[in-house]
C-alpha cells in the first residue's frame, strides 16, 4: 500500500488541475491548473523509474547495490525544460490579454471579443 | 542516387539550425533573412526530395523501403534499442512532403504579405522552428521524441498564432491553442510513460511488437488517440481550430495546417503500427456481448461517427459564417472529417469470413489510399484559399464578407486562384479534391450507403458556400472604397501560382500520384510485419 502513495498522489494532481481548468474563470488559475497536471505526469515518469532502497543511477561512482533507472529522469529533465518554456509563454500571452481587455476573468474577455 | 544515410537527421538539423542563426543575419539586412530563410527550406525541400525519390523507387520493385538512422552510435539497430531512432517509410516521407511544400510556399508568400510588420526575425525564427517540428514528428521513430516534437510544434505556432500582439482576438486565439496543445500533449506523454512502465521500451517498432492490450494499454490507447485528435481538429474537440485559423496571420494559417497534419499523422501511426498488430487480432474481451467482435472494428465505427459529426458541424458551421478566414477554417474541419472517414472505414472493414477467420475487404484499402490522398488535396486546397483570404486582407484590411464586393475587376490573378481552390475543395471533376474524395464515396458506399450520401451532400453544401463567398466577394458592382485597390505584389502570386499548378496537376494525372506515392505510403502503413522486419528485425 505505501509504495502506492506516489501513484494516488499522480491521480490527484492530475484530478486537481483538471478541476481548475475546467471551473476556474481566472486565467492564471488555469494555468496553474496546467502546472499541476504537468507535475502529476512528472511524478508518474519518476515514480516508475524507482525501487525500494534504490541509489542513484552513477555508474562509476557505485557502492553496489540497486540502482534506479536513469531513463525516466532524463525524460523528466527534458519534460521540465519543455514546461518552463510553455509556461513562460502562457503568462507572457496572459500580460497581453491584460493589457487589451483589463481583465483575467475567461468570460469577460470572451464577451468583449464580440 | 545515392545520399548519405543521416539525410533524415539532416532535415530536422537544417531548419533547426537555420532558426538560431536568423535573427544573426536579420541583424545584418532584412532582404538577406528573407533569402536565407527560403534558401534555408528550399535545401530542406531538396533533401526530402531526394530521400522520396531514394524511398519510392525501391518501394515499387519488391519489397518496401524503410530508412533509418540511429542518433549517436553505430547503425546496426542492437536489442535492447536504448538509442534515438529516425524511422522513415514511405507514409512518413509523403507527410514530410506535403510539411515542406506548404512552408516553401509560406516564406515565399511572407516576403510581401508580411513586409509591414516588425519584429520579423522572431517571426522567421519561429516558423523554422515549427518547419523542424513538424518534419521532425514526421519522421522520428520514438514515442519520447514524437512528444518533444510535438511540444517544440505548438510552442512555435502558438506564439504563432499570438504574432499580431496588437490585437486582442489574435493573443486569445495563441492562449487558447498553447492551453489545448499543452493538455494534449501533456497526456501523450503520460501515456507514453504507461506504456514504457510495462514494456520498458520507448522505440514505436519495440513497442508495437511487445505490446500486450492490456488494459493499461486501452487507456494509453484512448489518451493518445484523444489528444492527437484533439490536436487535428477532430469534432468534438475542434474548438480551438476556427479561432486559431482565423485570428492568426494568413502565412501562420498555412503553415498550421501542416502542423494540424502532423498531429493526424500520429494518430495513423499509433493506429496502424503502435497498436497495428493488436487491434487485428479478435479479442474476446468484451464479455458482455460475448460475440466475435474485432477491436478494429470498434474502433472504426467510433472514428466513422466522429468524422461523419466533423464533416456536418464544419459545413454548417461555414454556412452562417461572414468572416472570410472563419469560414475557411470550418470547411477546414470538415475536410479533416475526410480524411478520417477513410481511415475509420479501414478500421470498420475487417470481417470474418465462413471459417470464423479474419478477412480484409477489399475496398477498406480504397478508402485508407482516399484517406491519405485526401491529405495532401487538403494540405493544398485549405492552404490556396487561405492564402487567396490573406491576400484579399492584405489590399482591403478586412475580413467581413459583408463588407466586400466586386474585387474581380481589380485582382484577376487572385479570383482566379479562388476559383480553383474553391472547386478543388468541393470536389470538382478537374482538380485534385475530385479524385480523393470520389475513392473515399466509393469506399464508404460499400461499407455502408448512408455515410457515402452524407459524405457527398456535405460536399456540396461546401461549394454552396464557396461559391455564395465568390460571388460576395469578387463578383457584384465596384464598391466605391475599393476603386484603388490593386493586384497583389508578386512573391504573393508567385506562391499562390505554386500550390494551383500542383493542384492542377495532381488534379490531371491523379493516377501517376497514386501509384507512385499513395500506394506506397498506405501499403507502409498497413503493412505492419514489414515494418518491424526492416527496423528491428522480428519476423
Amino acid at each position: 500500500m505505501i509504495y502506492n502513495i506516489p501513484y494516488i498522489a499522480v491521480v490527484c494532481l492530475i484530478l486537481v488541475g483538471l478541476y481548475a481548468l475546467i471551473f476556474k474563470r481566472n486565467l492564471i488559475k488555469m494555468i496553474i491548473g496546467v502546472t499541476l497536471i504537468e507535475s502529476g505526469v512528472n511524478l508518474f515518469l519518476i515514480t516508475l523509474g524507482y525501487r525500494k532502497g534504490s541509489i542513484a543511477p552513477i555508474y562509476t561512482n557505485s557502492p553496489g547495490g540497486i540502482m534506479a533507472l536513469p531513463v525516466p529522469q532524463a525524460l523528466t529533465l527534458t519534460s521540465i525544460v519543455i514546461g518552463v518554456a510553455v509556461l513562460a509563454l502562457m503568462l507572457s500571452l496572459v500580460i497581453h490579454i491584460y493589457r487589451h481587455y483589463g481583465t483575467l476573468d475567461v468570460k469577460k474577455v470572451g464577451r468583449l471579443k464580440e | 542516387m545515392n545520399i548519405p544515410n543521416y539525410a533524415p537527421a539532416l532535415i530536422v538539423a537544417v531548419p533547426l539550425l537555420g532558426a538560431f542563426l536568423t535573427p544573426l543575419i536579420g541583424r545584418i539586412n532584412d532582404k538577406l533573412r528573407n533569402i536565407f530563410v527560403i534558401l534555408i527550406l528550399g535545401i530542406n525541400s531538396i533533401i526530402v526530395g531526394l530521400l522520396a525519390y531514394n524511398i519510392f523507387t525501391k518501394s515499387t520493385t519488391g519489397s518496401p523501403k524503410i530508412w533509418t538512422y540511429v542518433f549517436g552510435g553505430k547503425q546496426e539497430v542492437t536489442s535492447p534499442v536504448v538509442r534515438i531512432m529516425f524511422e522513415v517509410d514511405a507514409m512518413s516521407i509523403f507527410m514530410a512532403i506535403i510539411a515542406s511544400i506548404l512552408l516553401f510556399v509560406v516564406v515565399i508568400y511572407s516576403w510581401a504579405f508580411m513586409k509591414e510588420n516588425t519584429g520579423l526575425d522572431k517571426y522567421y525564427t519561429l516558423i523554422l522552428l515549427l518547419a523542424s517540428g513538424m518534419l521532425g514528428m514526421m519522421l522520428t521513430g520514438d514515442m519520447f521524441n514524437f512528444f518533444v516534437f510535438l511540444e517544440i510544434t505548438s510552442i512555435s505556432s502558438a506564439a504563432l498564432v499570438a504574432f499580431w500582439t496588437h490585437k486582442g482576438e489574435s493573443v486569445e486565439a495563441g492562449f487558447k491553442y498553447i492551453l489545448v496543445s499543452t493538455i494534449g500533449a501533456l497526456f501523450v506523454l503520460f501515456a507514453i510513460a504507461i506504456l514504457y512502465g510495462q514494456y520498458d521500451a520507448l522505440n514505436i517498432a519495440v513497442l508495437s511488437n511487445a505490446i500486450q492490450y492490456t488494459f493499461l494499454d486501452k487507456v494509453a490507447l484512448i489518451l493518445l488517440i484523444a489528444a492527437l485528435a484533439m490536436k487535428a481538429g477532430l469534432v468534438p474537440l475542434h474548438m480551438w481550430l476556427p479561432d486559431s485559423y482565423s485570428r492568426a496571420p494568413a502565412t501562420v494559417t498555412v503553415a498550421l495546417v501542416g502542423a494540424t497534419l502532423a498531429s493526424l499523422y500520429g494518430v495513423l501511426r499509433i493506429v496502424f503500427t503502435l497498436y497495428g498488430n493488436t487491434l487485428e487480432v479478435i479479442t474476446k474481451q468484451i464479455e458482455f456481448l460475448n460475440a466475435d467482435i474485432l477491436v478494429s472494428n470498434m474502433i472504426g465505427w467510433f472514428v466513422i461517427v466522429l468524422a461523419i459529426c466533423s464533416i456536418i458541424v464544419g459545413v454548417m458551421m461555414a454556412l452562417r459564417q461572414t468572416d472570410f478566414k472563419r469560414l475557411i477554417a470550418f470547411a477546414a474541419v470538415a475536410e479533416i472529417g475526410y480524411m478520417f472517414l477513410g481511415i475509420g472505414t479501414k478500421l470498420a472493414s475487417v470481417g470474418f469470413d465462413t471459417t470464423n477467420s479474419i478477412i480484409h475487404a477489399e475496398y477498406g484499402i480504397t478508402a485508407l489510399e482516399g484517406g491519405i490522398f485526401h491529405i495532401i488535396n487538403d494540405a493544398l486546397d485549405v492552404g490556396l484559399l487561405f492564402l487567396v483570404a490573406g491576400a484579399i486582407y492584405y489590399t482591403t484590411k478586412n475580413w467581413s464578407l459583408n463588407e466586400m464586393g466586386g474585387l474581380a475587376r481589380n485582382m484577376k490573378y487572385t479570383t482566379i486562384f479562388f476559383a480553383i481552390g474553391l472547386l478543388a475543395v468541393a470536389g470538382m471533376p478537374p482538380f485534385n479534391g475530385f479524385a480523393s474524395k470520389l475513392m473515399i464515396y466509393e469506399s464508404t458506399f460499400q461499407l455502408n450507403p448512408i455515410l457515402a450520401i452524407v459524405a457527398i451532400l456535405c460536399s456540396i453544401l461546401i461549394l454552396a458556400t464557396f461559391v455564395k463567398v465568390f460571388h460576395s466577394a469578387f463578383m457584384g458592382p465596384a464598391l466605391p472604397k475599393f476603386k484603388d485597390v490593386k493586384e497583389v505584389p508578386k512573391s504573393m502570386l508567385f506562391a499562390m501560382g505554386i500550390i494551383a499548378c500542383i493542384i492542377i496537376f495532381i488534379g490531371l494525372f491523379p493516377n501517376i500520384m497514386l501509384e507512385n506515392i499513395v500506394r506506397p505510403a498506405a501499403e507502409a502503413l498497413t503493412n505492419n510485419a514489414q515494418y518491424l522486419k526492416m527496423v528491428i528485425g522480428v519476423i
